[in-house]
């Protein structure tokens, strides 16, 4: 039987973080109220002018420097035309066959798999449009009697990313937009947030037999809102080609529309339904030439890419790959990181605590409270455990509580009574205490039952109100027991 | 008789600053003159006779006081019904914005309001900009002062009878292919469209952007030149607006023409052009040749081209820039079951015959399959005449033609055949696509009494001197332009 294997392309489109949008002087911002940051130009009203942002245009370039694109020293506008009621001018200015940033590509590293190198056909400017709700009772459009529109992301800048079709599997793919959204964090360029629409993607997928270079029939899939969407969504459709391919189904040549609920792709529109743009050269803009002085002022002023910064950490601090892939793939989190192993704390416990518990923490009470974790914490923290000062479950405890008041860890450790008891005088006195108390479980190790010795150290921690160093304790117990 | 409104802006600014009139007297003049003849003229979709008595009014405390005036300062000023006005409807002569009042104030206009010019209404025009002879109107045609059976030309007819007939001193048009200089020289007035880019397009409503000048109707070259120095010169709203010097137009005036090198575009005097036209013009280019100027033959290869370039291009671009109008944001809106169906039936209702025309032209020379052998054509034309205009500056200082082809021609003559009409602008269309500077100036009349105009043409960024060639000629003729309606009046 053939073996088939997937085909997947993808384009993402991201949302520079920029303080005003890409043709007119409003804000750009997320939640602000309805038709709050709008004006003649975003609005397109009739005789208004879009003046490209040059926030923005340095902010794609440097993009395209990261991923080792051309750039190039002449590129155009273009009108995409097609009518969409929160699409202001109904058309969009976007770039057609001139992109500010031409190839590139971007190696990414699978989890528990080979590293790949992703190719970059072309990275290009655009505007976002207006978003659409539906007023109705029910909130659902079947039985809508308005339809709402929000021009506050009208005209955000967007920089589209169009992959080549190198990619293999959902793994890779979730991958990749991982990498690229490191990539595009560490440039501080967008919030990259799928969650709010700052960074989406969409999916090209075709199937064909292992070893073939023909492509297959491509098909578009849309409305993918997370990593795990994406992923998902890869897998069920790529399960789905595939069955058509052997049962002989044609693939027709379509948009399809990833359903989160229901786990499955759907037709949404076809070929023969596909918009002709009718793109031209948007007269209104003159072409984008930046100088070559510039792109090398920001080719030089590149900061450190989630690459380099993996392969630095496990060069100079010898952490293990998985905990580096985790710690890059977040900024915050490799920015507490290094600030961290800068004041001296060991960087491999370090790491650990900021990838697994940390994070977890981040989980339970959001990204703002956990940064209230500052290096100054993690120092402490790590110090007192390095001391025996407290125990892992006790440092456990101060970290959530770090997260919930920012007081600092000496504050917690004696608010909560955290220190343990390490000094051998003093636990010894209350080792003693319950030997004599527990004569028959006594017995019972010398005899050969060493799994009391469990039990013997519980009762230790009770007499101490539960701030025995337990590792000490026991081995205290040994020492009386087997002396 | 000859009363304020009759004279030049020159003229008027002399007297202002003199003490001898006041601004609301002026203001009073041009809007006796409009209550007086424009129910048979039609230029005017919305005076605005109190705002121009109260600026007035505000202007002459300030004259007052002796403080320095601009020479626009308190006279009265027409703009065209396609540039915004902040709180006055604009209408672009259509149905679909018939209820539109802008937010914004177009850049040129809020210059010349800051430096102290009198709006004395918004004007007639084909809709969208889109015709030559403001038969396009939804809101009905405008005749033509000289001759009320016959059109003004287009598509700022409203601009240009308003200042041939006296409702205004002067007026603001826009120029996307002759929509200035064909109706300036169909009523026997003064109408410059400057370098593409001198003017910020910023609150122009679009026709066709990379075509679209805001232009002037004056009664002098001296006018012109007065009000393109209050507007010229870098805008930031508006990123094709040229950030280039902006001299004083009005210096070198006087000049004379005396060692210009003049050359007389000898296709334009060919078949299609009346007979009376091409007399007067060439008669023009013999004055300037008696005034000392160097007269040669010059051409422009490609021009034959420009035509069906334009008609590529412009509505090309006319129906991406129209597709706003959509019932959803502004304007007009026809409710339909979804928005799609409001869409449609928004823009069936409230679009005319041309516009409808222009925008299915344009959209299918951008579809698919199609663009290279239409819009990229043309555009290929469009580099050929920039060429052309380059080797022929090499030459020349200006280049001369008829404006038009014809004098005005009777309302409803040319209505019904769309090449007829769009033949008026085959002189005036090149400098549109090469984006150099030209001017019409009256040269005199034809049988008919129907005035003749020529154009004057420079290279990009040279009006200073295609104003002292206009000026020259200008002075020389000296013509007496009163519009029989005036003379009956
Ligand atoms: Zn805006």
């Amino acid at each position: 039987m053939t073996e088939y294997e997937a085909v997947i392309g993808l384009e993402c489109h991201v949302e520079l973080s920029t303080a005003t949008k890409m043709f007119c002087g409003c804000r750009n911002e997320f939640g602000a109220p309805p038709n709050t940051n709008v004006c003649p130009v975003c609005l397109g009203h009739p005789g208004s002018l879009p003046v490209p942002n040059r926030e923005a245009i340095r902010r794609i370039i440097t993009i395209g420097l990261a991923l080792g694109s051309e750039i190039a020293p002449h590129s155009l506008f273009h009108r995409k035309n097609y009518f969409y009621p929160d699409m202001p001018k109904n058309y969009q200015i976007s770039q057609y066959d001139l992109p500010i940033c031409v190839g590139g590509h971007l190696d990414v590293e699978v989890p528990n798999g080979q590293g790949s190198r992703v190719g970059i056909t072309r990275v290009h400017m655009e505007e976002d449009t207006g978003k659409t709700t539906h007023g109705s009772p029910s909130g659902r459009i079947h039985d809508a009697d308005a339809a709402l529109v929000d021009f506050n992301r009208a005209g955000v800048p967007l920089v589209e990313c169009v992959s080549e079709p190198d990619i293999r599997s959902p793994e890779e793919a979730g991958a990749y937009l991982r990498e690229l959204r490191a990539t595009l964090e560490s440039l501080d360029v967008s919030d990259v947030r799928m969650e709010e629409g700052s960074l989406r993607c969409d999916a090209n997928v075709s199937m064909r037999p292992v070893g073939d270079t023909e492509l297959g029939t491509k098909v578009e899939i849309k409305n993918m809102n997370s990593m795990r969407s994406l992923e998902r969504a890869l897998a069920y459709e790529i399960s789905r080609q595939t069955k058509a391919l052997e049962t002989g189904e044609p693939i027709v040549q379509e948009t399809r529309h990833w359903n989160e609920d229901a786990g499955a792709t759907a037709t949404m529109r076809s070929k023969e339904e596909a918009f002709d743009y009718r793109y031209f050269p948007e007269p209104d803009i003159p072409a984008i030439e930046p100088s070559a002085e510039w792109i090398e002022e920001l080719r030089a002023a590149l900061p450190e890419l989630p690459r380099a910064r993996r392969e630095r950490y496990v060069a100079e601090h010898g952490l293990k790959d998985e905990v580096v892939r985790v710690l890059v793939a977040d900024r915050t989190a490799s920015g507490l990181f290094e600030q961290t192993a800068s004041l001296g704390a060991d960087p491999a416990a370090a790491a650990n605590w900021i990838t697994q518990d940390l994070a977890g923490l981040a989980n339970k009470h959001g990204a703002e409270a956990a940064a209230r974790v500052t290096p100054r914490h993690l120092v402490d923290l790590l110090a007192l455990l390095g001391d025996d000062a407290i125990s892992g479950a006790g440092a456990k405890q101060a970290l959530e509580d770090v997260v919930e008041t920012g007081d600092d860890i000496g504050a917690i450790v004696e608010r909560r009574g955290l220190r343990q008891v390490s000094d051998s005088g003093e636990l010894g006195a209350i080792v003693d205490g319950v030997l004599a108390e527990h004569d028959d479980a006594s017995r019972k190790f010398r005899d050969g039952n060493e799994s009391v010795i469990g039990f013997l150290v519980g009762q230790v921690m009770k007499a101490s109100g539960g701030s025995a160093n337990p590792k000490l304790a026991q081995e205290l117990l040994r020492d009386r027991l087997q002396g | 008789m000859t009363e304020l409104c009759d004279l030049t802006g020159d003229e008027l600014s002399t007297k202002l600053r003199a003490g001898e009139i006041t601004a609301v007297a002026l203001a009073e003049s041009a809007l006796a003159r409009r209550e007086a003849v424009d129910d048979r003229v039609g230029a005017f979709l919305t005076p605005t006779p109190e705002v121009a008595l109260e600026r007035a009014a505000e202007l002459d405390t300030y004259l007052a006081t002796g403080a320095p005036q601009t020479g626009v300062a308190g006279i009265p000023l027409a703009l065209k019904d396609v540039l915004t006005t902040k709180g006055i409807r604009t209408t672009c002569g259509s149905k679909i914005l018939e209820t539109y009042v802008p937010p914004y104030d177009a850049t040129a206009w809020t210059r010349l309001s800051g430096a102290g010019s009198v709006l004395i209404g918004k004007t007639n025009c084909d809709e969208f900009a889109m015709g030559s002879s403001n038969e396009n109107s939804a809101y009905g045609p405008v005749h033509n002062p000289w001759d009320l059976d016959t059109v003004p030309g287009g598509s700022s007819g409203g601009s240009a009878a308003a200042v041939a007939a006296g409702m205004a001193v002067w007026a603001l048009g826009t120029d996307t292919g002759g929509s200035v200089r064909q109706p300036a020289s169909l009523t026997g007035v003064v109408g410059l469209k400057p370098t593409y880019g001198r003017i910020s397009r910023y609150g122009l409503i679009a026709f066709a952007s990379s075509l679209d000048t805001v232009g002037t109707f004056t009664r002098s070259v001296r006018d012109a030149a007065t009000l393109l120095g209050v507007m010229a010169g870098k805008d930031r709203r508006d990123a094709t607006s040229l950030d280039a010097d902006v001299p004083d137009f009005t210096r070198g005036l006087d000049d004379g023409a005396a060692g210009l090198r003049v050359g007389v575009l000898a296709e334009a005097f060919g078949e299609g052009v009346e007979p009376d036209v091409a007399t007067s013009v060439r008669a023009g280019v013999d004055r300037l040749a008696s005034l000392g100027a160097e007269v040669g033959e010059a051409t422009l290869p490609h021009a034959e081209y420009a035509l069906s370039a334009y008609y590529l291009i412009a509505p090309s671009e006319a129906s991406s820039n129209l597709a706003r109008y959509d019932g959803v944001r502004y304007g007009l809106r026809v409710d339909g079951d979804d928005s799609i169906e409001m869409m449609f039936r928004t823009r069936g209702a409230g679009f005319g015959p041309e516009v409808k025309r222009r925008i299915m032209l344009g959209t299918y020379a951008l579809s698919a399959g199609y663009y290279e052998a239409y819009y990229g054509q043309a555009q290929k034309v469009r580099t050929l005449i920039l060429q052309d205009y380059a080797a022929a500056f090499e030459r020349f200082d200006v280049l001369v033609s008829p404006t038009s082809p014809s004098t005005a021609f009777p309302i409803g003559a040319k209505a019904d055949d769309p090449m007829a009409m769009y033949l008026n602008d085959i002189f005036t269309i090149p400098a549109n696509l090469g984006g150099v500077p030209a001017i019409s100036v009256p040269c005199g009349l034809d049988g008919a009494g129907l005035p003749i105009g020529l154009q004057l043409t420079a290279k990009a960024l040279d009006e200073s001197t295609m104003f002292r060639a206009a000026a020259a000629l200008e002075s020389d003729l000296d013509l007496e332009l009163r519009p029989p309606l005036l003379a009956a009046a």
